[in-house]
C-alpha cells in the first residue's frame, strides 16, 4: 500500500491509516421516486489524489453535488477534519475549505483572469476594488502553481486555451486556503499537451497537501494521477481502495458490471479482482 | 498501474510551458493593448491586431462621428452644420440622448434590454417639471428631480423583478412598460394637448430650465477644464507611481502622456466653439452649457461604478456567465433589479434634460417615446456596448449619444420637406443596423479565439 499522509493530526481508524480529510457514511440520496444514492461511503485523505470512477447516471455528479453544499443528503453524516458537519450550501463548503471546479468552467469569457478569480469575493479598499492586491495575490497563487503560460493575467479568459482556462479555474479554487478540490472531468475536450498540464497541476495541488477528487471519464488519467480510486455503479459504492489494488480492466468491469470477474471488491491488499 | 506521490516527472515544466500552443498574434488579439505594450509603438501593433480582429474599441464611433461631420458638412445648405452655433445646438440635444444611453448600458451590459427608457425618462421629466410647478406642489427643485429618480427607479425596479425573479424576458417585460408607461404619461401630463412648462422668472423652477439653457462664462470653463485635466493627470501620475512600486506593469508614459494631450484638446474645442458669439451683434451669447458638465459627472459616476465596485464588476459577469456568477455567491436577482431600477432613475435624468432642452416646456409633442427608445438602444449599441452583453462602458454611451444627435439634426437642417420625418427614423436604423453588424462580427471574432 503506497501511502503518504500529510493530513492533519487525527484519530487513527479504519485500514487507510490517520483520519481522512473528508469522510462520508451512509450517505442516501433520493430525487422524488429515483434513488440516486444508496448508504455510499467514501474517504478523502489529506495528500492524495483520489479518482472517483464510474458510467452516466452512476451518481457522481450528485456525490461532488452533495459534498459541494448544492444537495443534502437524505441520510447519513459527513465528517470533515474528523468533526461532524452539515454542508447546506456552496458558501459553507468554501467556508470549511471545499472548493469545486465544475466541467463547464465556471468561469465568466469577457472579465479578465484577476477578476474571474477573485469574482464574489474582490477585496474593497475605501469602498472600491483593490485591484492591485488583487492582482498581486492572483500572480503569486499562479506562479506558485506555476501556471506561467499567459501572456498578462489582466487579459480575458476568452483569449486563453482550453487547458489555460481550466488551470485558471483550478487556481480560483484553491487560493481560497481550500483544503479539498473537487475536479469534475478536467481533462474533457483538452489536447494532449494541455491535459498533460492540467495533470500536473493536480499533482501540485496534492503535493501541497490538499485533499483532491478527480471526476473522470478517462481511466488513463485516473490512473496516471490517482492515490486512490472509487467506482460508482448505480448510486452504490462499489469499490474503493488504493491505485494499486486495481488495473484498467477491474475499474472497468466495477464500472459496468459492479463486480469484477463476479467478485465484490475486497478491502485493500487482498486481490485485484482479477481472473 | 500504480501512482506513486511523491513523483514530479521531469516533463512537468516542458509540458508546462507547451501549453502555449496559442499563435500569439491571435491571443494578442483579445488582449487590451495597454497591458501587453511597453512601448507605444508596441502599443499601436497590438492595438492595430485588435482593431483587425473585430475588437475595435472606440475606433468605430469616433470614425463614425468624424464621417457624418463631414458628409453633413458638404450636403447640408450654405454648409451650415459645423457652424459653431449648431454644434452647441447639437451638444444640447445629444447630451440626452447620451444620458439615455449610458442608462441603457447598465441593462445591455446583463444581456438584457429595456425598452420602456424613453417613457420612462419622459415621465421623469413631467414628473420633475410639474413638482416645482407654482401655482401647484412648488417644491424645491432638487426634491422635484430627486422625487424623478426615486419614481422612475421604482418602476425601474419594478420592470427588473418581472424579468429578475418572475423570467419574464426583458424585451417583453419593458415592451410592456414602454406601453403602459406611454399611456401613464398622457395621463400625468393631463391630457393628450397639455403641456407643462416651467416659469423662468421662478428662481426655483428656473434651475431646471438652464440645465441645458444655462451657459457657462468661457472664463469659468476654462478653469474648470485645466482643474479637470490636471486632475486626471495627477490621479494618472499616482496610480503609476503606486504600481511601480508594487511591481506591477504599467502602460508606458509616453501613451498616458498622449490619452490625456488628446482629452485636454477635445476639452478646449469644446470650450473654444462654445465661447464664438452665437447671438446677434446685439445680443451676444457665449459659453459652455451646463448640461456639458453635467453629462460628464453622469459619466463619471456611471464609469466609476462600472469599473471600480463590486456592483459593477457582477453586471459585466452577469453578462458574461450569469452560472459563474451565481456560484461565486452572487445574488442574481438583485444585479438584475437593481441594474434596472438605476437605468430607469438615469433615464428620469435624461426625461429632464429634455424638456429643459425644449426650453423648459413639456408637452406630448416634446418627444415620441418610441422615437426616443430606438435612439437610445441605437446610440448605446453604435457607442460600442454589445447586445449579447458583458462588453461596453459609460463612455460608449456618450460618443454613441453624440453620433444620433449628430445625425438626427443634420436631418433636420437638411430641409427636405416631406422626407425629413421617414429619414429621422431611416438614417438611425441604417447605422444601428451597421453597428449590430459590428457587435456581431467581433463577437464572433472573439468565439474563434476561443475555440482554439
Amino acid at each position: 500500500m503506497t501511502e503518504v499522509n500529510e493530513a492533519p493530526a487525527g484519530a487513527s481508524r479504519g485500514g487507510d491509516g490517520a483520519e481522512p480529510l473528508l469522510r462520508l457514511r451512509g450517505i442516501d440520496k433520493h430525487f422524488g421516486p429515483v434513488q440516486a444514492l444508496y448508504g455510499v461511503n467514501l474517504d478523502l485523505p489529506a495528500g492524495q489524489v483520489t479518482g472517483l470512477c464510474g458510467d452516466n447516471g452512476a451518481g457522481k455528479s450528485v456525490l461532488t453535488r452533495t459534498i459541494s453544499g448544492a444537495h443534502q443528503p437524505d441520510h447519513g453524516e459527513i465528517f470533515f477534519d474528523g468533526k461532524p458537519v452539515h454542508i447546506r450550501s456552496t458558501r459553507d463548503a468554501s467556508a470549511l475549505g471545499i472548493e469545486t471546479v465544475y466541467q463547464d468552467l465556471a468561469l465568466a469569457d469577457n472579465l479578465d483572469i484577476v477578476q474571474n478569480m477573485f469574482l464574489g469575493r474582490e477585496p474593497l479598499s475605501y469602498g472600491l476594488l483593490d485591484e492591485d492586491s488583487m492582482e498581486l495575490q492572483a500572480a503569486e497563487t499562479l506562479s506558485s502553481l506555476r501556471v506561467t503560460t499567459v501572456r498578462s493575467i489582466r487579459q480575458p479568459v476568452a483569449s486563453l486555451s482550453g487547458g489555460q482556462r481550466q488551470s485558471v479555474a483550478v487556481a480560483k479554487a484553491v487560493m481560497w486556503n481550500s483544503k479539498l478540490v473537487l475536479l469534475d472531468e478536467p481533462t474533457a475536450a483538452l489536447g494532449v499537451v494541455q491535459t498533460r498540464s492540467v495533470l500536473d497541476l493536480i499533482k501540485r495541488l496534492r503535493d501541497r497537501g490538499l485533499a483532491v477528487m478527480v471526476i473522470s471519464h478517462n481511466l488513463t488519467d485516473v490512473f496516471e494521477v490517482a492515490d486512490r480510486i472509487a467506482v460508482l455503479y448505480l448510486g452504490r459504492m462499489v469499490a474503493e481502495g488504493p491505485t494499486s489494488t486495481f488495473d484498467l480492466q477491474s475499474v472497468v468491469q466495477y464500472m459496468t458490471t459492479g463486480t469484477a470477474s463476479g467478485r465484490p471488491y475486497e478491502a485493500a491488499g487482498s486481490a485485484s479482482g482479477k481472473g | 498501474m500504480t501512482a506513486d506521490p511523491g513523483e514530479t516527472p521531469a516533463a512537468t515544466v516542458d509540458a508546462g510551458t507547451a501549453d502555449l500552443t496559442l499563435d500569439a498574434k491571435v491571443a494578442a488579439a483579445d488582449v487590451p493593448p495597454a497591458i501587453l505594450a511597453q512601448s507605444l509603438g508596441e502599443y499601436v501593433r497590438v492595438w492595430w491586431l485588435r482593431v483587425r480582429s473585430g475588437n475595435s474599441g472606440l475606433l468605430p464611433v469616433v470614425m463614425a462621428i468624424v464621417v457624418v461631420a463631414v458628409v453633413f458638412e458638404i450636403i447640408t445648405p450654405e454648409h451650415a452644420y459645423l457652424r459653431p452655433s449648431n454644434l452647441v445646438y447639437i451638444f444640447g440635444l445629444s447630451t440626452v440622448y447620451m444620458v439615455l444611453a449610458m442608462a441603457e448600458t447598465l441593462v445591455l451590459l446583463l444581456a438584457e434590454v429595456d425598452l420602456s427608457v424613453g417613457a420612462v425618462a419622459l415621465i421623469g421629466g413631467v414628473i420633475a417639471f410639474k413638482l416645482v410647478q407654482q401655482p401647484g406642489p412648488d417644491w424645491p427643485w432638487w426634491l422635484a428631480v430627486l422625487a424623478a429618480f426615486a419614481i422612475c427607479g421604482a418602476i425601474g425596479a419594478l420592470q427588473g423583478a418581472l424579468t429578475a425573479v418572475l423570467k419574464v424576458p426583458s424585451f417583453v417585460s419593458t415592451l410592456g412598460g414602454f406601453l403602459l408607461f406611454s399611456g401613464v404619461l398622457v395621463i400625468i401630463l393631463g391630457g393628450a394637448d397639455s403641456t407643462v412648462s416651467l416659469n423662468t422668472s421662478d428662481p426655483n423652477q428656473n434651475v431646471i430650465y438652464e440645465m441645458v439653457q444655462g451657459l457657462i462664462s468661457p472664463v469659468v470653463a476654462w478653469i474648470i477644464l485645466a482643474v479637470v485635466v490636471v486632475a486626471a493627470g495627477a490621479s494618472q501620475w499616482a496610480r503609476t507611481v503606486r504600481r511601480r512600486r508594487r511591481g506591477l506593469t504599467t502602460p508606458p508614459l509616453i501613451l498616458t502622456a498622449i490619452k490625456l494631450a488628446l482629452t485636454a484638446i477635445f476639452g478646449a474645442a469644446v470650450v473654444i466653439i462654445c465661447s464664438v458669439n452665437r447671438g446677434s451683434s446685439l445680443r451676444s451669447v457665449t459659453g459652455v452649457p451646463w448640461v456639458i458638465p453635467i453629462v460628464l459627472v453622469v459619466l463619471g459616476i456611471w464609469t466609476v461604478v462600472l469599473q471600480r465596485t463590486r456592483f459593477g464588476r457582477y453586471i459585466y459577469a452577469v453578462g458574461g456567465n450569469p452560472e459563474a456568477t451565481r456560484r461565486a455567491g452572487v445574488s442574481l436577482p438583485a444585479i438584475r433589479i437593481w441594474a434596472f431600477a438605476l437605468c430607469s432613475a438615469t433615464a428620469a435624468l435624461g426625461g429632464i434634460l429634455l424638456g429643459s432642452f425644449f426650453y423648459g416646456e413639456y408637452s406630448s409633442n416634446t418627444a415620441d417615446p418610441g422615437q426616443l427608445v430606438l435612439y437610445t438602444v441605437a446610440a448605446a449599441v453604435i457607442g460600442g456596448v454589445s447586445l449579447f452583453g458583458g462588453r461596453g462602458k459609460a463612455i460608449h454611451g456618450v460618443l454613441g449619444g453624440l453620433l444620433i444627435g449628430g445625425i438626427a439634426y443634420g436631418v433636420s437642417l437638411l430641409s427636405l420637406g416631406s422626407l425629413s420625418t421617414p429619414l429621422q427614423y431611416i438614417l438611425p436604423g441604417g447605422v444601428l443596423l451597421i453597428a449590430v453588424l459590428i457587435d456581431v462580427q467581433s463577437r464572433r471574432g472573439a468565439g474563434a479565439v476561443t475555440g482554439v
